[in-house]
């Protein structure tokens, strides 16, 4: 009785040492602006990639999202990137290319992401190709320089955790909500140490789209891996991309694909049940993404907290400038963003454009698609005009204000909703507060320049 | 990277939880070189006020010389960015001790010669106590999984591969270099068996 991680960890895995590290191959490998260290350290030793064909650059971290790169670093760090690929022969998807995006975004779209591969990149938000059911984890730079070399990575197999979702997700609440919501329950460390697979009838009925997002905020929850069984919703999306196999090769994939999932009596090491119809739209309010509650909550109170616990949240308030007790609908915001790995493919776009068309933002905001297929697909449908009749920026594709390495940043003791993934102290810029929440959820709260329940805002047709 | 067995330094108090990377390094520093130094780097917005001051009460102001730091539950959670570790270990510091460590942070320490220490919560939350703003001095036993902390001391848990990693100081791309017989066999068999596993032809898109 196997699990979908045993699966995919015994067709990998070339080595295992006594200790129990096992030497595995992977089958592609992305690197971008920050891969840097790593290039840097195969050229100390004189090495030389293995493996070109299977390594892909990107240029997301660092992208100008409007105009040229802000400062001379910044052009220098994109540079580095497109020299190092050059040189090593690795296709690189640079600015002038018109299939450039962020990784977690264009790997997908491109069909370089696959059911059944192993797939490592310098980031955190590797596990987003989990949704494909691969083996796809971050990797620091020590490492990236050891896939470079060698086409394979050291790593200890992960203790299995299957988080089961059952029943429906109600009109306006998503794969964020969903995200958010375990990892409010679990903790931002609730799944350290774990691979986990994502089950249940409400995971089987998302959008690969969907699916991505959910993946993605795995290591929001400590999880290095989050995976999905791959099914005929897979490989519909699969078929027809770029880099994926096609014909008879695409058959036989299928046919092995189909039996990448956990064995009906497959144990796990750790198990955890949600209810999709409990689930409601969901902001932060803390500096960590466990601190989550549904929009129709009231800021938490640290005085009815106990020890270190009650230290966090004050701390957190103190940074936020929010006040206990404090309705949250009732946070005014400065400005929004729509954009990341976690939220920046055509169907986030919809969900945001559904709830901004026809209305007007009452604060600023960017607007930054994934890739620039996204934003062709985007202005083919007409949703830049809605973004920008509302009164927000059309940008270009890229990491951008999620990360704040780009030059786009949220100023000082501004308060963004953000579709992104991280509200840590200082991640959009110092002493910027963020808020994090769905596509749908960030649109309402630039209509109304507060943190705002989409659900009364949305018509007939649902948007999540 | 060498390897190490015993260290003695000086220990601090990170009374935080969930330091994450993005605080270990803030991105607008990471497009520096590694050769210029990482350690002015770090826990840069905590140890600096907004006029660029260091913040006099902030521990590792108080012990600029510290070398072993002890923090909460979920230390180095976040972004893979080994920066974090960089920043760490060109301030100095060898080990941090902590209930649980970020998974990818603690594979970064290790491949940077960082220890991460993990030790259980409830010694922790009184060591915290105990060292208040303080600092005291403390041995760090590698092969014994124990640190002589001012009175007390504590035992920490790690993988056994990574404890011989550090003793050793191993380079994984050095440990690799025998397998590649097995890495070339691996290869032939998944190109002929599963052709689909590597891209379509790359003129494609």
């Amino acid at each position: 009785m196997k699990t979908l991680l045993d699966k995919l960890w015994d067709a990998h895995e070339i080595h295992r040492r006594d200790d129990g590290a096992s030497l595995m191959w992977v089958d592609r490998h992305f690197v971008h602006e920050g891969s840097h260290h790593a290039f840097a350290k195969l050229a100390g030793r004189g090495g030389t990639v293995a493996e070109p064909g299977l390594t892909f650059g990107v240029v997301d971290h660092y992208a100008p999202t409007r105009g040229p790169a802000a400062s001379p670093e910044i052009a220098r760090m994109i540079e580095t990137l497109e020299n190092n690929t050059r040189d090593h022969g690795i296709i690189c998807f640079g600015l002038n290319d018109p299939r450039q995006g962020i990784v977690h975004v264009i790997g997908p779209e491109q069909g370089l992401t696959l059911p059944g591969l192993l797939i490592n990149c310098g980031d955190s938000h590797t596990s987003t190709h989990g949704a494909f059911g691969a083996l796809a984890f971050g990797i620091g730079a020590t490492e990236v320089a050891h896939v470079l070399a060698t086409q394979t990575v050291w790593q200890k197999k992960p203790k299995s955790m299957r988080i089961t979702v059952t029943g429906r997700l109600a009109s306006g609440v998503g794969a964020k909500d969903l995200a958010l919501a375990w990892i409010a329950m679990l903790g931002a460390d609730g799944a350290q140490g774990h691979a986990i697979e994502y089950a249940g009838d409400t995971v089987r009925g998302l959008t690969m789209e969907e699916r991505m997002t959910l993946c993605n905020l795995s290591i929001e929850g400590g999880g290095r891996f989050g995976m999905v069984a791959p099914d005929q919703t897979t490989f519909d999306y699969v078929s027809g991309r770029p880099f994926a196999p096609g014909g008879e090769d695409l058959d036989r994939a299928i046919g092995f694909w189909q039996t990448l999932s956990s064995d009906a009596n497959a144990a796990f090491d750790k198990e955890v049940a949600l209810e999709a119809s409990d689930i409601a739209p969901i902001v932060t309010w803390g500096t960590s993404p466990q601190d989550a509650l549904p929009v129709t909550g009231t800021v938490p109170d640290p005085s009815r907290l106990s020890g270190a616990d009650a230290g966090r949240v004050r701390a957190a308030l103190d940074y936020m400038g929010l006040m206990p007790g404090r309705a949250l609908a009732d946070v005014e915001i400065d400005q929004v963003f729509i954009g990341s790995c976690t939220n920046a493919r055509i169907e986030d776009l919809r969900a945001a454009a559904a709830v901004l068309s026809g209305r007007r933002a009452k604060v600023p905001g960017l607007v930054s698609p994934g890739s620039r297929l996204v934003q062709a697909q985007a202005e083919a449908e007409g949703l830049d005009k809605i973004f920008t009749e509302a009164g927000l920026d059309w940008v270009g594709p890229g990491c951008s204000m999620c990360v704040a390495m780009n030059g786009d940043r949220v100023e000082p003791g501004k308060r963004c909703a953000s579709t992104t993934n991280r509200n840590f102290r200082g991640r959009q810029g110092r002493g910027a507060r963020t808020h994090l929440m769905s596509p749908a959820m960030v649109a309402a709260a630039a209509i109304t320049g507060r943190l705002t329940d989409v659900r009364p805002m949305l018509g007939s047709e649902a948007a999540a | 990277m060498s390897g190490w067995t015993r260290h003695t330094g000086k220990a601090v108090a990170l009374d935080l939880e969930s330091v994450d990377t993005d605080q270990l390094i803030t991105a607008r520093f990471m497009s520096t070189p590694r050769a210029e130094g990482y350690g002015r780097f770090l826990l840069y917005d905590l140890r600096f006020d907004s006029e660029e001051q260091p913040v006099p009460d902030f521990p590792l102001n108080r012990v600029p010389d510290a070398s072993i730091l002890v923090a909460r539950r979920n230390f180095g959670s976040g972004s893979s960015r080994e920066a974090a570790v960089y920043a760490l270990v060109d301030f100095g510091i060898r080990t941090v001790i902590a209930p649980s460590f970020g998974d990818i942070f603690a594979s970064n320490a290790v491949n940077n010669g960082l220890l991460p220490a993990q030790a259980d919560e409830a010694e922790i939350d009184a060591l915290i106590d105990e060292l208040a703003g303080g600092a005291v001095h403390a041995t760090v036993k590698l092969e014994h999984g124990e640190i002589e902390i001012g009175s007390r001391k504590l035992a920490f848990t790690l993988d056994a591969a990574w404890r011989e990693k550090l003793i050793n100081g191993w380079d994984d791309i050095d440990l690799t270099e025998q397998h590649h017989p097995a890495i070339a066999r691996y290869r032939d068999r998944r190109a002929k068996a599963q052709p689909w596993a590597f891209p379509a032809g790359q003129t494609a898109g």
